[in-house]
């Protein structure tokens, strides 16, 4: 496919990829993180931890959501689910999932979301 | 050039709790990144998901040479909307070949937009196919790009739309045109909800 050569994660060779998750190339669809599940650091970095995790650990003292992750560490969407899997599994980071489920009408939320919209 | 703020500027607050996708898709060109960046809090930030063909998962890294991988970028945007709720709206590829895409963002989505440009209008099938098999409740939107205009009902017809499907004509660079296009579809979907409240049995098609 063409596209410019400045998207996050084109220039990186697989071999990279493959490094910076142990060889785990699988965040499939078991994986517990949706592109808008907020990640939120629970404790701060600590020597010797691996760099994205840290960078991870330090971009999230605030609510972020995995997609931002994935673009300010200019890391695959789905490489990037699995260093927070990681750092889910080890208590350093807490996910808040959405919340709103296509099947369960939820008319309180969408007046929520009009609300916003309308006072934009 | 862009007066929204880059996103280390505008960190969400600590309350923020709930994540909402809405998707933007259409032709290639019809203005899908315009339309988010009108609304944007942030730069859009564009990023990328590698997968299979068939869509399961991460394709195997190491077997990269011998595998169908394909990347697909995609934009995105964010809107805070409160203290809890933030929407993120994605700027989706509507070609055909990136339907595993599709599948993984439609999920969990309140809705879509499909963008049209009248002049190639028929980039815009396969998008409301899809949109229609998937279930997703979608608003189309004619991008004006200044070309030669056409009455609603010429393009209702064009796109074989159903009637209950809202269409409005949008400039995608405008803020407020986008804020509009977006409370359509919201008020939409609040709408088939709504309905769905009244009649249980609707849900089945969902």
């Amino acid at each position: 496919m063409s596209g410019p050569g400045s998207r996050p994660g084109r220039d990186d060779s697989p071999d990279r990829l493959y490094t910076l998750t142990g060889g785990r190339s699988r965040a499939g669809t078991d994986s517990p993180f949706d592109l808008v599940t907020l990640v939120v650091a629970e404790s701060a970095p600590v020597p010797g931890m691996q760099s994205e995790h840290a960078a991870i650990l330090r971009m999230t003292e605030r609510p972020t959501a995995v997609v931002e992750i994935a673009a300010e560490l200019r890391l695959p969407v789905g490489i990037t689910k699995i260093l927070l899997a990681d750092l889910l599994a080890t208590g350093r980071v807490s996910a808040r999932h959405p919340r709103h489920q296509a099947a369960v009408p939820d008319l309180e939320l969408l007046e929520q979301v009009l609300v916003g919209l309308r006072n934009l | 050039m862009d007066s929204a703020t880059s996103r280390a500027s505008a960190p969400l607050g600590a309350s923020a709790s709930n994540g909402l996708k809405i998707v933007v898709v259409g032709g290639f060109g019809v203005g899908k990144t315009t339309l988010v960046r009108s609304v944007s809090e942030i730069r859009p930030l564009a990023t990328e998901e590698t997968m299979t063909q068939a869509g399961a998962a991460v394709d195997d890294l190491t077997g990269v040479t011998t595998k169908t991988a394909t990347t697909v970028a995609f934009d995105f945007g964010r809107i805070t909307l409160d203290a809890r709720n933030v929407l993120y709206l994605f700027g989706a590829p509507g070609q055909e070949r990136f339907w595993f895409l599709w599948d993984r963002l439609f999920s969990g989505t309140l809705g879509a937009v499909v963008l049209v440009d009248t002049r190639r209008i028929d980039d815009s099938w396969y998008a409301i196919d899809r949109l229609e098999k998937h279930g997703t409740p979608f608003v189309v939107a004619v991008n004006d790009f200044g070309g030669p205009s056409f009455t609603p009902e010429q393009v209702r017809e064009a796109l074989d739309l159903d009637p209950h499907v809202p269409l409005v004509s949008c400039d995608a660079r405008s803020r407020e045109s986008s804020k509009l296009v977006l409370i359509t579809l919201v008020e939409h979907v609040h709408t088939l909800h709504a309905a769905d409240r009244v009649r249980p049995s609707r849900q089945e098609l969902v």
